[in-house]
């Protein structure tokens, strides 16, 4: 008798339901979904599910909706290619497969009694949201929490309302800014690493903690900017994206010199991985 | 209320402030206090750079405009920041408008006379260089990244 093939759990999608697909910018979507077996779902602040789109492929996106909300997952994708515009196109009720969480989270729970500085850049913003809602949740235990967010322009700021919440809510300062303004902006114009300085005031920065992610080069820039304003290297996180297919660290597609992304990413600390960012040969 | 001479504000000042005491007390030799209201133009492009702004307080957009557009803001700056550099080199003149988003009070250096004084003072010169330069610096290098277009996509 031939044995069935044991394929490993990690490897074997389960299947969700879109409840909500929410559009967010004219190319970015997120969608609101619920595992059809009826579990708990899962996942960390900055981890990633491998989200199928039937029939078209999988793509690793990143965990964008609150930890502490077992029900529902929530992924914002913005439609770049074949599957990640499938993706978008859900509709209400449809399916896809999803596997994970995979990765390392933000060390949101490490930073008690630390100033915690979040910087995201773009669409870097969704996968810093988890950690921001639970930074939120231990407010009290944190010292001090502030997020600077850079976007191109004022109509590509990721969810501007919640923002906005936010920073009527007065538990955390928000610094935003763009780097094109259009008319009728009345806010600051320039890339993020402008606004750190602002974003550090009153903190001693030896006791500052930072998550960053956004684009390759300016996570770059805004950690060396952190650490020319004498935040520690050690005390610096940064989310990476690579191409990710099997997500468990086998393939090889997301290395990244010693390190897999999907393995021992997406989030990783600054000090162990900064360098490699200046060689552009990886 | 107590209020602070010039000498003691441009001493608190995140660059100038590196100034010993007599240095300061030079610099605040030259400037005065000026106030902005919200909208109004602190400098307009092509006029005299005869003033050196040292932000205190306030927003200020740093704007570019042309005929058969609207004004485009390129840049924030903000309170600690310096506004301008066309006051340094000839025919000094102002190479942007600046309108003041927000009230906006700042200690502003008369160019001439700081320009005497780094003529006649070589070493306040070369100190005041070594200072501003980094903030300068620092302008240049988030400008060049902005120019970069970081975040790719954009629909405007």
């Amino acid at each position: 008798m031939i044995e069935p093939i044991r394929i490993p759990s990690a490897l074997l999608p389960r299947r969700f339901r879109v409840v909500v697909n929410c559009p967010e910018l004219s190319d970015v979507s997120t969608l609101s979904i619920l595992p059809l077996d009826g579990t708990q779902t899962s996942g960390k602040p900055g981890q990633f599910n491998m989200l199928y789109a039937f029939g078209v492929g999988e793509i690793a996106i990143s965990i964008s909706g609150n930890p502490a909300d077992t029900d529902t997952l929530l992924h914002t994708i913005r439609n770049v290619g074949a599957v990640s515009g499938a993706l978008c196109g859900l509709r209400e009720g449809a399916m896809l497969g999803l596997r994970g969480p995979f990765g390392t989270p933000w060390p949101v729970e490490a930073q008690a009694g630390r100033d915690l500085v979040i910087i995201a850049g773009g669409l870097g913003l969704a996968p810093l949201r988890p950690a921001i809602l639970q930074a939120l949740s231990m407010r009290s235990a944190l010292r001090s929490l502030s997020l600077v967010v850079g976007a191109r322009s004022p109509s590509q700021i990721l969810y501007p309302a919640q923002l906005a919440d936010w920073a009527g809510s007065g538990a955390l300062r928000i610094s935003l800014t763009v780097d094109r303004a259009t008319p009728g902006w009345t806010g600051m114009v320039g890339v993020v690493t402008t606004r750190l300085e602002r974003a550090l005031e009153g903190c001693d920065p030896a006791n500052v903690s930072a998550f960053v992610c956004g684009p390759e080069v300016m996570m770059r820039h805004s950690c060396q900017a952190l650490e020319d304003l004498g935040v520690p290297a050690a005390c610096q996180w940064i989310s990476m994206e690579r191409n990710m297919k099997c997500a468990v660290g086998s393939c090889g597609h997301c290395q990244f010199g010693p390190d897999f992304v999907c393995r021992d990413g997406p989030v990783f600390r600054w000090d162990r991985i900064g360098a490699r960012l200046r060689i552009r040969e990886i | 209320m107590k209020t602070q001479s010039i000498a003691e504000i441009l001493s608190e000042h995140s660059i100038l402030g590196r100034f010993d005491a007599d240095s300061i007390e030079l610099l605040a030799g030259c400037a005065r206090n000026l106030h902005f209201g919200a909208g109004e133009m602190i400098q307009r492009e092509g006029d005299p750079a005869a003033l050196v702004h040292v932000l205190r307080t306030g927003d200020v957009a740093i704007e570019i405009s042309a005929a058969h557009i609207a004004p485009t803001v390129v840049e924030t700056v903000h309170g600690g920041d310096i506004l301008g550099w066309g006051w340094l080199i000839p025919p000094y003149r102002t190479m942007f408008d600046a309108r003041a988003m927000t009230e906006v009070s700042c200690v502003a250096l008369d160019a001439a006379c700081l320009r005497g004084k780094c003529d006649e003072d070589p070493q306040l010169g070369y100190q005041l260089f070594k200072y501003w330069l980094p903030h300068l610096a620092a302008r240049f290098r988030a400008q060049r990244l902005q120019v970069a277009d970081l975040y790719g996509r954009d629909d405007d």
